[in-house]
């Protein structure tokens, strides 16, 4: 069974149509990358499959069956934009993930962080922006999930940070879990792909596996997406 | 191990080309038990699943074998990897030639200025 299906999937938000006739799978144990320039319904998709909006037209299924309680659960999602209240300390932070989420694997989250050799009495507030991106990675990687998504980690990154990302996503998802990737910083991410999406204007234009993309088009995914959407 | 990858080739060819290398230079020794897919993703800072392939595809060329429960060791057959290696030889001095041949110099000229090089360098 697919980890994720979507079936027709239409959003619009009053006349705008955000995402048409959206119809894609995505298997077990791969890293995707959700390819799309900005504005063109990555964030909207993310959301609907996050059940944080709700489909005009169609069918998502998780697991095969609608999202909901369940879904929620095998599902880890970093949001493009922080969620969390930033006079906590990473210590209040950590606690409150492991009320909220039975799969949060305390242990897992402060060895990372230790590695980090973060202060955990330290408020959010009081952090760099890299570093309030690092934790919040490593929060949602500590989950064992069956789905991560991840929309724009490495938005407003150092290019160091940018690579304890990536390596953090490589080292910690679950064998036979996926990754979904939202970003339009590609030729940072291509290299640990598996597969890619192109979205544009609402509309899943290609889905392929990427080194036969490379081998087909002879050149870099960032190139082949940069002559496919050319402004 | 330090890679450095060209996004416009795939990326399991290029992992290929390079644990080749390894193993015809001896970096990785005949018989030597390789890390677990997973490290070596790591290390490489690639995806499991393109090391994975990666590895498959070293199996298929014999360089590497899989026992059952133990994992992956390089091959103990040095004949075979003197083969390749001989093989990647080839490559590299059609490519000098090739490039020599571009400034002008045929295979003749540029043996001889191959040996007023004479190892010094």
């Amino acid at each position: 069974m697919d980890l994720v299906k979507c079936i027709n999937v239409n959003k619009s938000f009053g006349n705008k149509q955000i995402l048409k006739n959206v119809n894609l799978t995505i298997p077990r144990g791969k890293i995707i990358g959700l390819l799309g320039k900005n504005g063109t319904g990555k964030t909207t998709l993310i959301k609907l499959i996050n059940d944080l909006l709700t489909i005009s037209s169609g069918e998502i299924l998780i697991n095969g069956e609608k999202i909901g309680i369940n879904s929620k659960k095998i599902i880890s999602y970093l949001p493009e934009r922080t969620y969390l209240d930033k006079s906590m300390t990473i210590d209040q932070v950590i606690e409150y993930f492991q009320d909220f989420y039975d799969n949060f694997d305390t242990k897992k989250a402060r060895k990372l962080l230790k590695d980090l050799s973060l202060d955990t009495t330290l408020k959010l507030a009081k952090m760099s922006k890299g570093m309030q991106e690092k934790v919040q990675l490593v929060l949602v990687m500590s989950r064992k999930a069956d789905l991560y998504i991840l929309d724009e980690p490495l938005g407003g990154v150092d290019p160091a940070t940018r690579d304890y990302i990536l390596d953090t996503i490589l080292t910690n998802f679950n064998d036979g879990a996926s990754v979904i990737i939202s970003t339009h910083l590609i030729a940072d991410i291509e290299r640990i792909l598996d597969e890619v999406i192109f979205i544009d204007n609402g509309q899943i234009i290609l889905q392929s596996d990427t080194d036969l993309l490379r081998t087909k088009e002879n050149s870099s995914i960032d190139d082949i997406f940069r002559r496919m959407f050319k402004c | 191990m330090n890679f450095e990858f060209d996004n416009n080739i795939p990326i399991y060819i290029q992992l290929v080309e390079q644990l080749k290398i390894f193993i015809i230079s001896g970096k990785i020794q005949p018989g030597e038990r390789l890390l677990s897919v997973r490290e070596l993703a790591l290390q490489t800072k690639v995806n499991p699943n393109t090391m994975q392939k990666a590895l498959i595809e070293l199996e298929n060329l014999k360089l590497i074998y899989t026992e059952r429960t133990n994992g992956k060791f390089v091959t103990t057959d040095r004949k075979l990897i003197d083969k390749y290696k001989k093989q990647y030889a080839d490559e590299l001095s059609n490519k000098y030639f090739l490039s020599m041949l571009s400034i002008g110099f045929d295979n003749k000229k540029a043996i001889e200025y191959l040996k007023s090089l004479g190892g010094n360098k």
